[in-house]
């Protein structure tokens, strides 16, 4: 395979040396309020929500010039100075402003603008308001720095941002232990990912001697196949940590005791959709490696199936939604590993994704507001006349995700499904399944939730939220309904800059596998009805189901699985080690002479001992110093 | 040949006189100024010393003089003047933190009679007094002189004797813990047997290489290398006791068993003392043994020292990970940055080697990195002071946890410097590990980088557990954070902010270091 041909960068110019503002304002709107400290309790979460609104305008006009400019002409590179120059390597701090990047910076500040109206309207009562705003401002600067890096490394920077933005997020009501206890899980795991990236960063650095985007591509074809594919299962397991896809999947569902506007914004719209990137922005490694892209394919589809399957089994709204975005990411991931054929639709279905998940979180978030914060969706049920726009803004985001045609998702999803087909039968089979399994979750949620007989609570009185929460959610439905006919047939061509070119024709037909698609939704939704439309839905979850909604139920035993293959065996592997510096030099000399006296004099012993131990040892080292110098006189 | 008496060069050795000098004026001051007077005397003066000595470096250091001095038994070239300037800041911020009194409700951190038997009636008596042992001041000033000379010496007698002068103090200043004084004496004892056994193996190595080249003089051994008359064998025992006795002052595996026990025991401002100050002027008087002395031999040394640094990385991250103690821990960090500095030394990258234009070299990487270091290493000891319980210092890692509930400033400060030592991009810790990994790469030791890489992944991780002790865990009881003057938050906020400096805008740093790299011979 050959790689493909993109777009030599041009320097920025005009409005595009402006560029650093996008990232810079919400940094030092972040700064500001945490350091003015209660000062700015009254008006920091208006500054904080200006801040996105205008980094959203900056990018708008920045979208609009690049419309403007021929095709070879839309990838800029702003470099802002450098960082350091060891000789052998010279890092410099640039952006890099082309058609794929552009388009995540409309998302995050787009969607994040909205979030931000949002939480004016959700944090409203909560006396860390402020800080929770300095929080998502820190946020979205470096999920900016993410996707505007023009080099690994100052990805790698934005990466490790997003996380610290993400853990402070997940445990910011720090008093509930679940809080905490999550923040701390998804800290764990992603050190795990970060691993890989960082690899895969010092691969890139050792063979290449830059990390730059230019440079990796320029020099990649260079790579033996061995290194193409290393390299990519680097970046891979870099991608499955921030994008929960398994095995690192477990953080993601805990994370949802982070503030509902955070999950829609850092748990679903954006920073979990960060691997995705990753592997996009890396297609000039992983089109080396076959092995390599396959392996993106396998964790796309397991994950879409492990997701789909974890939607299906929880009563909590919020990990119901959850489940599906992990599920939503396997679908992207799978895209993105199918390779010249799938970026665009990755991109496609990321974006689409974007507005219709971020939107039923919200949604999620003003139900719960409604509700007294009960995520039980066993204590819903007929709220749909109650809360009139949340429902119908929720029921966009729902055909949406479930493919209805004419809305986002249908577009998004199909392309996949038939590019998976065209990758391999089995890999298509597992995708139109969860294609299926995607509408019969979801129209569980929808029916616990909006429909059938109330179950609430004492003391609930639903009412609708105020206008700042719904004017987002209004706008999300929007982009819900009409986004995936809006970007289905400019996509690819708009794309075609930054991943290279991809013949696969688009048309608002339906294919024999699209109607494939709609069949098996169909079966879907009508399992799901039959199963909870047409019963009561019982107040407690049944204890006694069968082992699938088992294990399910326990997020497919993913605690234990992480447990068993990554956290004991370090802990063993670190505990042995000390066994032998302690235990091993130690007992050797100190057996001889505990077995002398009392307890007490074993104790004085020790410690009297123990200069003679390390004296001991550095005899030994002496030794070793004097066996080295002389066998190295023969090498 | 005929000894010419020439007069010491009194203008360019001005630091090391000035601090010897006060250190020296600082005993008369004990036996003179009335007692309660002369804490304040004694630090005031001790300070005062230091930013002459620091003022005079630079002074010298702009105009130049890179010479020979005192006979040529000590070299003043850019490695010296940047050593100097290191070590007279660290130091400088170490004082300050000696200075403290706030914190334990207005007694320093050290004994009131460090000679007395722990528990007995003296020490009681003592305390009960507000004795105080000032001479902490002189001592450091003592160490400091040694320090200085250690890595500007030019022949291998006035390197042990500087090892010497810089070490004597060390043992006493190890001793003198306020609270704990039984860990403190033993650390002292343990410190002072082990350091005089690599001092006879360095003084055997002076004496093998003597044999050798006939001569003390770091030039004469080169010359003596390059043209042979004796047999090598001796060349080769002298450079393994000598390496001996530097790596252990480095605090290299495996001659690094004092370290944790002597890092825990100390009195916690020592501690940062030694971790940083000891460090540079060890390292640095390795870097001109080996470079200028022993560098012709390179081929002798450089497997020795890689393997060394590899069990240095190793033991010091692996160990690290099982530690409960933050002292202990920041031991195991201290010796593992040790064998990140060594791999920079293997490398040799220096323009004799064929150093190429706008590169960094060995000698450059290595200084960048002690300064990234020390910043990083006095402010996390400065913390540890901070975080306290009802019987002093909270060192036990449980009784951090939750820390940054209680102070998100302190132990977001605290994770900055983690951050540093792990060598994540954005702060010093991450210029200085790239830098020193490239010169051993460009040394042809790529190798090593491999293992140097993955094993500071692993360092990463124990950084990273303390980070979720502290953030993510329930606070524990009886942990507060102890009132501090500016004397402790100085170094805190200056090593937080040089931390970042050297992360964001690490250039002028770097460029000064690799300017400075060049050893005279």
């Amino acid at each position: 395979m050959t790689p493909l041909e993109t777009v030599t960068p041009i320097a920025a110019t005009g409005v595009f040396s402006l560029a650093w503002l996008l990232i810079a304002v919400p940094l030092v709107c972040a700064g500001v309020l945490l350091l003015l400290g209660r000062v700015a309790d009254g008006w920091g979460h208006l500054l904080a929500t200006a801040a996105p609104i205008f980094s959203f305008v900056l990018a708008v006009v920045l979208f609009g010039t690049q419309l403007g400019a021929a095709p070879d002409q839309r990838v800029v590179e702003l470099s802002l100075y450098q960082w350091f120059a060891t000789g052998g390597w010279d890092i410099g701090v640039g952006l890099r402003i082309d058609p794929l990047s552009i388009l995540f910076v409309l998302l995050i500040t787009g969607v994040g603008s909205l979030i931000h109206v949002y939480s004016i309207g959700y944090m409203a009562h909560d006396p860390k308001r402020r800080r929770f705003f300095a929080f998502l401002n820190l946020f979205v600067a470096a999920m900016l720095v993410l996707v505007l890096a023009d080099n690994y490394l100052v990805l790698f920077v934005g990466w490790e941002g997003v996380g610290l933005a993400s853990y402070l997020l997940i445990s910011f009501w720090q008093e509930r232990p679940a809080a905490a206890a999550a923040g701390k899980k998804a800290f764990v795991m992603n050190r795990v990912g970060d691993l890989g990236l960082t690899m895969a960063i010092f691969s890139m650095l050792a063979m290449f001697g830059s990390s730059k985007f230019t440079d990796v591509a320029e020099h990649a074809p260079g790579l033996t196949p061995l290194w193409a594919t290393l390299i990519g299962i680097f970046l891979l397991v870099g991608a499955c940590g921030k994008s929960a896809q398994v095995p690192l999947q477990a953080w993601l569902l805990d994370a949802m005791e982070g503030p509902t506007p955070v999950s829609a914004l850092i748990h679903a719209a954006t920073m979990v959709t960060a691997g995705v990137y990753l592997v996009v922005r890396s297609h000039d490694i992983f089109e080396l490696s076959a092995v390599a892209s396959f392996a993106v394919v396998v964790v796309g589809t397991v994950t879409l199936l492990a997701g789909a399957w974890i939607g299906c089994a929880k009563d909590d709204i919020k990990k119901v939604l959850a489940g599906s975005t992990m599920s939503q990411i396997g679908y992207m991931m799978l895209a993105a590993g199918i390779g010249p054929a799938g970026y665009a639709f990755a991109i496609f279905h990321l974006l689409t994704h974007g507005f219709f998940k971020a939107n039923m979180f919200l949604g999620a978030g003003s139900v719960m507001h409604a509700m007294n914060d009960d995520v039980n969706m066993r204590h819903y049920g007929a709220l749909a006349k109650v809360l009139p726009i949340t429902f119908w803004t929720f029921a966009a985001g729902y055909l949406a995700i479930i493919g209805f045609p004419g809305f986002a998702g249908y577009f998004s999803k199909d392309h996949i499904i038939e590019a998976a087909f065209g990758q391999n039968v089995v890999i298509g089979l597992c995708a139109l399944l969860g294609a299926g399994v995607t509408a019969f979750y979801m129209t569980r949620l929808m029916l616990m939730t909006w429909f059938g007989t109330k179950r609430w609570r004492k003391d609930v009185h639903p009412h609708e939220s105020p206008l700042t929460m719904t004017i987002p959610l209004i706008l999300l439905g929007i982009g819900s309904v009409v986004g995936g006919f809006a970007l289905n047939f400019w996509i690819q061509d708009w794309l075609e800059p930054s991943t290279g070119a991809h013949p696969h024709e688009v048309s608002l037909l339906p294919t024999p596998i699209g109607l494939a698609t709609l069949a098996v939704v169909a079966v879907g939704i009508v399992v799901a009805w039959i199963m909870f439309g047409r019963k009561e839905v019982p107040d407690v979850a049944p204890a006694d189901v069968s082992p699938i909604t088992v294990i399910g139920r326990n997020d497919l035993f993913g605690d234990a699985v992480n447990n068993a293959l990554v956290v004991t065996p370090t802990r063993v592997v670190a505990e042995n080690v000390i066994l032998a510096d302690d235990t091993l030099v130690d007992g050797a000399v100190m057996g001889s002479a505990a077995a002398v006296g009392g307890l007490a004099g074993q104790l004085r012993k020790i410690q009297n001992g123990s200069v003679r131990t390390y004296a001991l040892v550095m005899m030994a080292g002496t030794v070793l110093v004097g066996l080295v110098l002389i066998l190295g006189q023969w090498v | 040949m005929p000894f010419e008496f020439t007069m010491p060069e009194f203008r360019l050795i001005a630091p090391v006189l000035i601090v010897f000098g006060v250190a020296c004026i600082g005993i008369l001051i004990e036996a003179l100024v009335p007692r309660q007077q002369r804490f304040v005397v004694q630090s005031t003066l001790a300070c005062l010393s230091l930013v002459a000595a620091l003022g005079a470096t630079i002074v010298n250091w702009q105009a130049q003089s890179f010479q020979p001095v005192v006979n040529g038994v000590m070299m003043l070239d850019g490695p010296t003047y940047f050593m100097w300037t290191m070590l007279l800041l660290f130091t400088l911020f170490s004082l300050l933190l000696f200075g403290e009194r706030q914190l334990g409700g207005g007694a320093s951190a050290f004994a009131a009679s460090a000679a007395a038997v722990p528990g007995s009636k003296l020490e009681a008596d003592s305390s009960a007094a507000r004795m105080e042992h000032t001479e902490i001041f002189p001592l450091a000033l003592f160490a400091l002189s040694g320090m200085l000379v250690f890595p500007a010496a030019n022949d291998l007698l006035t390197m042990f004797v500087a090892i010497e002068v810089m070490s004597l103090p060390l043992y006493l200043m190890a001793s003198m813990a306020r609270r704990r004084r039984l860990l403190s004496q033993e650390a002292a004892l343990k410190y002072f047997l082990l350091g005089s056994t690599s001092s006879a193996f360095f003084l055997f190595g002076v004496a093998l290489v003597f044999g050798y080249a006939g001569s003390f003089a770091f030039a004469d051994v080169a010359a003596a290398i390059h043209s042979p008359t004796a047999g090598h064998g001796l060349l080769v025992a002298g450079v393994g006791m000598l390496s001996v006795g530097v790596l252990f002052k480095v605090g290299a595996v495996p001659f690094h068993s004092w370290t944790p026990d002597v890092y825990q025991g100390s009195p916690t401002p020592v501690t940062g003392f030694m971790a940083v100050c000891t460090k540079i002027a060890a390292v640095g008087g390795l870097l001109r043994l080996f470079y200028v002395a022993l560098g012709a031999a390179r081929w002798d040394w450089q497997l020795l020292v890689a393997i060394v640094a590899v069990l240095t990385i190793v033991v010091g991250s692996v160990v690290a990970v099982v530690q409960t103690d933050i002292k202990r821990m920041l031991a195991y960090s201290s010796i593992a940055h040790g064998g990140f500095i060594l791999t920079a030394v293997v490398g040799t990258y220096t323009s004799q080697t064929g150093l190429h234009e706008g590169y960094v070299g060995s000698v450059g990487a290595v200084m960048f990195y002690l300064a990234a270091y020390g910043f990083a290493t006095l402010g996390a000891f400065a913390i540890v002071t901070l975080v306290r319980n009802a019987g002093g210092e909270a060192t036990n890692l449980s009784a951090w946890a939750g820390l940054g509930r209680r102070s998100p400033v302190l132990a977001g400060l605290f994770g900055l410097f983690l951050l540093s030592f792990a060598g994540i991009p954005l702060t010093g810790g991450f210029i200085g590990k790239f830098s020193v990994f490239e010169s051993a790469w460009e040394g042809g030791f790529w190798w090593l980088v491999v293992v140097a890489v993955v094993m500071s992944l692993v360092a990463a991780f124990f950084y990273m557990r303390v980070i979720v002790i502290m953030f993510f865990s329930e606070p524990a009881e009886g942990t507060q954070i102890g009132s501090a003057s500016w004397l402790t938050w100085v170094p805190i906020l200056v090593g937080a902010v040089a931390t970042l400096v050297l992360g964001i805008l690490p250039g002028g740093v770097l460029e000064l270091a690799a300017g400075a790299a060049g050893f005279l011979r």
